[in-house]
């Protein structure tokens, strides 16, 4: 079979793909084609990577091994990235013996060694793969910008085996959330327009903003470990300029001025905390048991609270039509 | 601590069969494992041994259950995603991604988002 080359280079081009793909700009379809590629010059003894053929994986891995001869051996996992792929199995054993014997790669080079980004691990079964391929798997560091190094020792740190979230990993998660959530929530903020006023729109698009884009910001430093009560939280934060512009601005004594105030304070956390509890997929700690144990939990106060906001908005938008007649 | 759903997880390890190859302290991104020696020493079984060091934080990905040559750890894998879960809940369906889901959407077949399929 032919081996197809690459290079380091991350063009102009592949930037702007990789912007798009922040964006979810056609999501799936950002692939590449599987089969072995050789970067640089690469001999018989050169390292073998295998990745996933998604834009993303790939070009990370490229672009980590400027400098370095070897080959890189792409799975086919249908466009998805190498963790979430190998949670679906799609980055996995039997793919991965698929692709090896379709490279004839045990041609190509003459070692018995495959270097596996350490992500991959939850959908391969290393000592299977050995069994039927020969070739034996070493997992390589969590981040592909640490091979060098690790190509140097033989041995991954603690520190390189080791998933991390940080801030800037966490901001280039938000243009897709923004994007997933923009369509329901121009909708509601309509709806909300229509109904209260446009303040209760604001409060909604507020609510939404801080579910989208502050929360993911702020993860490691909203106090406890639940991502909903994180979120209630970070949404009740939110609610209170709304709600002390309520009381400080509305008849004092008016009923209207309550509801209202009550409206902002129980309509807009449950909103943050749902897009909370949305986000736990697309970070790197939470387990499936938990994130059970908090559904369950959490989303009938989440149901609760809404459920009373909306009852306040459609009581004060009711009272509007019926002073208007 | 009080709003902590993450105490509980379905990790498990025999250390009676592990061989101490530390494969499991390889793959975890989490360093839930550490290898160390055996205690008390026992001849019939191996010198070094993984012990859980903090469970808590694992996000049962599986790939500790997945590499362990030797079968010596259990944890039932899935998907850490309240979005397919929630899905799932209300269709009835299998916890997959699809559209606006964790990992987006894949042909990977009858399988859920994050987590090898059951």
């Amino acid at each position: 079979m032919d081996i197809m080359h690459a290079d380091s280079d991350i063009t102009f081009n592949n930037r702007i793909e990789h912007f798009l793909i922040r964006w979810g700009y056609r999501r799936g379809e950002h692939r590449v084609a599987p089969g072995l590629y050789a970067i640089g010059n690469p001999g018989r003894d050169s390292p073998v990577f295998v990745t996933a053929n998604y834009r993303l994986s790939f070009d990370a891995l490229r672009a980590a091994l400027k400098g370095i001869d070897g080959y890189v051996l792409v799975l086919d996992t249908f466009g998805i990235n190498v963790w979430c792929a190998a949670g679906k199995g799609t980055f996995g054993t039997e793919e991965l013996i698929r692709r090896i014997e379709a490279t004839g790669l045990a041609g190509v080079v003459s070692h018995k060694k495959l270097i596996l980004p350490q992500l991959g691990a939850p959908g391969v079964r290393a000592p299977e793969v050995t069994k039927r391929t020969g070739f034996r798997i070493e997992y390589g560091p969590v981040r592909a910008d640490d091979l060098p190094a690790y190509l140097k020792t033989g041995k991954a740190t603690p520190g390189m085996r080791r998933v991390r979230f940080p801030l800037w990993d966490r901001i280039v998660l938000i243009p897709v959330e923004l994007v997933g959530f923009a369509l329901p929530a121009i909708v509601l903020a309509i709806v909300a327009f229509l109904g209260p006023g446009w303040l209760a729109a604001l409060g909604l698009v507020t609510a939404v903003l801080g579910g989208t884009v502050l929360f993911p910001a702020l993860l490691p430093y909203l106090p406890t470990k639940d991502y909903s009560t994180k979120g209630l939280l970070l949404g009740i934060l939110l609610s209170l300029p709304y709600a002390v512009y309520q009381l400080a601005t509305g008849l004092p004594g008016d009923w209207k001025t309550y509801a209202s105030t009550l409206m902002f304070l129980l309509a807009m956390p449950p909103v943050t905390a749902y897009l909370a509890l949305n986000f736990t997929g697309a970070t790197p700690f939470p387990s499936r048991t938990g994130v059970r144990k908090e559904i369950y939990t959490y989303i009938p106060v989440i149901a609760g609270m809404a459920a009373l906001g909306a009852l306040m908005a459609v009581v004060l938008t009711a009272v509007k039509i019926l002073e208007m007649i | 601590m009080m709003f902590n759903s993450y105490r509980q997880n379905t990790l498990e390890l025999y250390p009676d069969r592990c061989i101490g190859c530390g494969m499991c302290a390889n793959v975890c991104p989490h360093a839930v494992f550490t290898i160390g020696d055996r205690q008390p020493a026992n001849l019939l079984a191996s010198r070094r041994v993984a012990s859980l060091a903090n469970k808590e934080a694992c996000m049962e990905c599986g790939a500790c259950q997945m590499n362990c040559p030797v079968a010596a750890i259990r944890v039932q894998s899935g998907v850490g995603c309240a979005a397919a879960m929630i899905k799932a809940a209300l269709t009835g369906g299998p916890e997959v991604c699809g559209e606006g889901g964790c990992c987006g959407s894949g042909e990977g077949g009858n399988t859920s988002c994050c987590g090898p399929a059951k």
